[in-house]
């Protein structure tokens, strides 16, 4: 579904991206892992028209949607849940949605509200409450729902789990799960390595602005040479121990790099 | 207590008119971060509009609906022309490009129609007056406070129930998250500086009634009454326009009203002073704006 293809992007001469070529097929869970500053978010900002890429060329079930803006990639059916998530704190959480859905037909927005209200309960029993007034977990909901009132083709996410608490990371990689049940197509920013491979069916793994690797969850997890791209990420926080699930050192190797 | 009442009536008809001004330079500050010095041009070309076409031996009920279709198209062509050459520009040049259409737009009346400044007829009922027990209540002042009021519902039912208004209030909160969510930066762009062209060529038609005259620099003051009472409200915030201009104008009747008559010719001067008060100890305006992200 999306391509793509040898993308560079620079802030003035600095490439925080170098050559990245990946592809996400339809119904499919990518995620993209990385340390801090690995060129993750600049990848996705590309993608979504936030920045212009410098080389390279992304295209959408073989339409060239390279350097589309923001607007005209929506039209073509990517939508971005961006990092922070970026709710209009003045609006309600049924103007939000509302928002979200600006660019389909009214009653086909209709339709999604209910789908929508029916699908994120929490989200419903706050429909006339200001936005800025959600939790960290029910902003984040908002922030998702808001980018499927789009009914997008395929749903970006950046950092889902940045900034909730534990249990709300537990509710964030839920949602996830239950959106690849439904077969939706989703390409997601994750700094929490583990997690995102648990809920992914592959994955890219990004170092310095490069690919370094690929691979389903369970081939990166036993990549010893990836445990520095993980560390930090999935260390828990009481007993400075990885958590289950996370890729340790000395297990065996895998994947594509 | 009578002419506290009479004051007041006084004070909310002028701030009715600051308040429309006011809030067509907070609906496009909100969208782009422009603080408009050129505003006041919509009502300087709606001044020359009424001066030919009553000159023509048109009425007032002719006139008023030209002096808000040349607002608002005057508003859309300042922005075409000039203001989308410099989005995403810095405030500074935004500041300056407007300083600029103010001054290209006198300097054309100046140099093509005529630097004096050139009268035309009221309407009629401006200065009748009616009783209301004590009180001696101004035509003109009820009008323009029943317009405005109307204006006022029609505006936020624009902003509140359609998906238009919406993207405004979104675009002004966030307006790059607007884009990604499909906003079309364009349409409301435009949709904001036609608004503000239709708010001011309301608050312009009640101008110009009251002036009588018009001149190449008479938008000097209404767009200096606006941009300070949408600073007093709190710039980016449509409610504090609104709030800013009645206070302005309630601030200007009563100090008149209230000070002696050796220093009532000083009463601007007093605002002025009351109003740099007002920023020292809340530099934010009466309303607070949690956010306004430029384009």
């Amino acid at each position: 579904m999306l391509k793509i293809d040898g993308l560079t992007a620079r802030y003035g001469s600095i490439a925080a991206l170098r050559n990245a070529t990946l592809d996400v097929s339809s119904g499919e869970v990518v995620g993209l892992i990385g340390p801090n500053g690995a060129g993750k978010t600049t990848l996705l900002s590309a993608v979504a028209g936030l920045i212009s890429p410098a080389e390279g060329r992304v295209t959408l079930e073989g339409d060239d949607i390279t350097g589309h803006t923001p607007e005209k990639l929506l039209r073509s059916g990517v939508a971005l849940v961006p990092e922070h998530r970026r709710i209009f704190a003045d609006l309600t959480v049924e103007e939000n949605l509302k928002i979200g859905g600006v660019t389909v037909a009214p009653a086909k927005r209709a339709e999604l509200l209910d789908e929508m209200a029916e699908r994120f309960e929490v989200l419903k029993e706050k429909w006339d409450v200001s936005a800025g007034y959600l939790s960290g977990g029910e902003a984040q909901q908002l922030a998702i729902a808001r980018a499927l009132m789009s009914a997008p083709r395929l749903l970006m996410m950046d950092e889902p789990s940045l900034g909730l608490a534990p249990v709300l990371v537990d509710l964030v990689f839920e949602l996830i799960d239950t959106l690849r049940d439904q077969g939706r197509t989703l390409l997601v920013v994750e700094q929490n390595a583990a997690r995102m491979l648990e809920v992914s069916d592959r994955a890219y793994v990004l170092r310095s602005g490069e690919v370094v690797a690929s691979g389903t969850g369970a081939e990166l997890s036993r990549r010893d040479d990836l445990f520095d791209t993980f560390v930090g990420s999935v260390v828990a926080p009481d007993d400075g121990q990885p958590v289950a699930g996370a890729p340790s050192p000395g297990g065996n190797g895998g994947g594509t790099a | 207590m009578t002419e506290l009442a009479q004051n007041l009536i006084d004070g909310l008809g002028r701030g009715s008119i600051y308040a429309l001004l006011a809030l067509g330079v907070a609906v496009v500050f909100g969208v782009m971060h422009l603080l408009n010095f050129a505003h006041g041009e919509l009502i300087t070309v709606g001044g020359y509009v009424a001066l030919w076409t009553l000159g023509a031996g048109w009425s007032w009920y002719i006139v008023t609906p030209l002096i808000v279709v040349s607002a608002v198209l005057t508003s859309l062509a300042i922005e075409r022309v000039a203001f989308s050459r410099v989005r995403g520009s810095s405030d500074f040049t935004l500041l300056l490009t407007s300083f600029g259409v103010h001054f290209v737009i006198s300097a054309i009346f100046l140099l093509y129609v005529s630097a004096s400044v050139k009268p035309f007829d009221r309407p009629s009922w401006v200065t009748n007056t009616y009783s209301v027990g004590p009180l001696n209540i101004e035509v003109y002042d009820t009008v323009v406070i029943v317009v405005t009021v109307l204006t006022l519902i029609g505006t936020t039912l624009l902003l509140q129930r359609t998906m238009f208004g919406l993207s405004l209030r979104a675009a002004a909160a966030d307006f790059d998250t607007a884009r990604l969510m499909g906003v079309r930066s364009d349409t409301v762009i435009r949709g904001a500086f036609a608004l503000s062209g239709l708010l001011a060529g309301i608050a312009g038609v009640f101008w110009l009634m009251r002036a009588g005259s018009i001149s190449p620099s008479a938008g000097i003051t209404p767009m200096l009454k606006g941009v300070l009472a949408a600073l007093i409200g709190g710039l980016g915030s449509l409610r504090g326009a609104v709030i800013g201009g009645l206070v302005l104008g309630l601030a200007e009747v009563l100090l008149r009203s209230r000070l002696p008559d050796s220093v009532a010719s000083l009463t601007e001067g007093v605002v002025f002073l009351l109003i740099a008060l007002l920023f020292i100890f809340r530099p934010q305006g009466l309303v607070t704006v949690r956010h306004a992200e430029r384009v």
